[in-house]
């Protein structure tokens, strides 16, 4: 099931991972964290990434962005190499990061202004942001005085304007609350269709992966590689209420969690705390959503 | 939110009349109460007080004051000593903001420069008097010198300390948006410094005081003739030798007021310059 790539692979995708291996330490005591792991980004789509915690995922973001260098391998976007960071895959982390002396439009400006792009249509973009992510109330507030869902959709804000080639997403609504999180996949749902770019969103909540994804691909426990690859073929723009009453939704669920639960298995047998969490959570969910149907 | 006029109007009157006022009113009466029982009184329930008793009556001291409030040359000692204060902190804070921020994003600069300055650092700024006398040409320049020390340390100690506390996921950030390293000078290390820098400034402004009346006291009021022309500092030291112990207490409390109100003036600009960190 795990993707093995061919030369068609360069010519349709944005980003392709070919066989990449990465290892923390030396010598005996190297831990092997990413094993031959083959994936690819659809240009213009939506790839989540699913998988239990502590499965490496950080470390392939930390490889697609440039931060690190694979052991073995390449990652390439649009046939070059990947070599350092670059200002064309932005990366959106985990914890909240807005500059807290700038208010809301400033920090949306920040990337314009640095590059000299505070032009009159920079400014429409903005505006424009600013309406799809509801704040344009807030424009003129700071951070500190922002909500922990506001402060993320601000952020997500400006990234966004940087209009990068390839955004990285690594589980930015971790730690929000049930609602505000699905309010947040909605908002970024409609800023990821109206931008027609290149996403990578890294996430542990099945719900998320498959409201925003495009493709699903769904990670083996340490060490990471692809174990599948499901196409979520539900059409867009996208609503909460479809997701919960679509059947084919549905399907698609009931797939990524067997396959995701023999992962998590294999890892609780490795005596892994967050995974036997992890195993727990969606067998309660699971039995909560056979007795829906 | 919107704050209108009649919330501000109510704000005041809290905070006139609101406990706090009180409790502050209660504190200063109760302290005057016993200071006037003390000066007056040779003995307090058979315990004889000589210390208190020495101590001018603060009746005695305001009528002193009231008879000073008219006299130009009191007034003159606010003004020179104010002057001090803000040439010796201003200078500080030009002089030891770049020099902190140029140690704090240089590694070069800081291996160069910051040993000597913490071999000069322990060194009180009073310790700099006699140097300073001989060093510089006129006592005024002295005076302003080791005011401008009494400030300088603490300024550039927390510029340092504020530039190197800044979190490392705003670097990362603006640099993965494109940000020059110009950019992120002048857009990160410079308002993620600010806060500390209004710090040490608030500090500093303290210490600058507490300077600029020692240098007065010790350098003898800068060479000006009389009492006119010596500060604050000075006009405390000239009350003790004249004898008039109530004018001597006049100066203290007019250090204390004049402190206050820098100290005010100085958390007042930081705000306008930190909005970010406003309460709600």
């Amino acid at each position: 099931m795990a993707q093995e790539i061919d030369k068609n692979d360069f010519e349709q995708n944005e980003v392709v991972v070919d066989r990449v291996s990465k290892a923390y330490g030396t010598g005996q005591f190297a831990k092997p964290v990413v094993t031959d792991c083959s994936f690819s980004l659809q240009r213009g789509k939506l790839t989540v990434m699913i998988g239990p915690s502590g499965c490496g995922k950080s470390t392939l973001i930390r490889l697609l962005a440039g931060f690190e260098a694979p052991d073995s391998g390449t990652v390439t976007m649009n046939h070059k190499p990947v070599s350092g960071p670059s200002k064309e895959r932005l990366v959106l982390f985990q914890e909240t990061a807005l500059f807290p002396w700038l208010n809301t439009y400033d920090n949306i400006m920040f990337g314009p202004r640095a590059r000299g792009e505070d032009t009159a249509e920079t400014k429409a973009t903005v505006e424009k942001l600013l309406e799809t992510i509801g704040l344009t109330a807030f424009r003129k507030k700071y951070p500190s005085q922002l909500s922990g869902g506001m402060q993320r959709r601000v952020e997500l804000a400006r990234a966004m304007i940087n209009d990068p080639q390839v955004m990285i997403l690594d589980e930015p609504f971790r730690g929000l609350d049930a609602m505000t999180k699905e309010l947040m996949w909605e908002y970024y749902a409609r800023l990821f269709e109206s931008s027609q770019r290149t996403h990578f969103f890294v996430t542990t909540d099945i719900d998320e992966a498959i409201f925003l994804a495009d493709r699903l691909l769904i990670m083996t426990h340490i060490p990471t590689k692809t174990t599948a690859i499901v196409d979520v073929d539900l059409p867009r723009p996208r609503k909460l209420t479809d997701l919960f009453e679509s059947e084919r939704a549905n399907e698609i669920k009931m797939k990524a969690l067997t396959l995701l639960h023999q992962e998590a298995m294999k890892s609780f047998s490795g005596g892994s705390k967050a995974a036997a969490d992890f195993v727990d959570a969606y067998a309660k969910r699971k039995t909560e959503n056979g007795k829906q149907a | 939110m919107i704050r209108t006029a009649r919330n501000h109007l109510s704000d005041l009157k809290k905070q006139l009349f609101g406990q706090s006022t009180a409790r502050a009113l209660f504190s200063i009466i109760v302290f005057v109460l016993i200071w006037e029982l003390g000066s007056k009184s040779k003995d307090w329930f058979g315990f004889v007080t000589p210390w208190l008793g020495h101590v001018p009556a603060p009746t005695d001291v305001i009528k002193v004051w009231i008879g000073l409030l008219t006299d130009s040359s009191y007034w003159q000692s606010w003004v020179m000593s104010f002057l001090r204060v803000l040439a010796g902190f201003v200078t500080a804070m030009v002089l030891g903001i770049p020099f902190g921020l140029a140690i704090a994003v240089s590694r070069i600069s800081y291996g160069i420069i910051f040993p000597s300055f913490e071999v000069l650092r322990p060194i009180p700024p009073l310790a700099w008097v006699p140097a300073a006398i001989i060093f510089w040409p006129t006592q005024e320049l002295s005076i302003i010198f080791v005011t401008f020390l009494g400030a300088f340390y603490t300024i550039v100690i927390n510029v340092l300390g504020g530039a190197r506390a800044i979190d490392l996921r705003y670097f990362q950030v603006a640099e993965s948006m494109g940000a020059s390293k110009w950019d992120v000078f002048r857009r990160i290390i410079l308002p993620g410094t600010l806060p500390s820098i209004m710090v040490g400034a608030a500090v500093g402004m303290g210490l600058t005081w507490e300077v600029v009346v020692a240098a007065e006291m010790i350098s003898g009021g800068g060479g000006a003739v009389g009492s006119s022309g010596g500060g604050l500092g000075f006009f405390i030291w000239n009350s003790y030798v004249g004898g008039s112990y109530e004018q001597i207490i006049v100066g203290m409390i007019s250090i204390g007021i004049a402190g206050f109100i820098s100290s005010a003036g100085l958390r007042k600009l930081g705000e306008l310059c930190t909005p970010w960190l406003r309460k709600r």
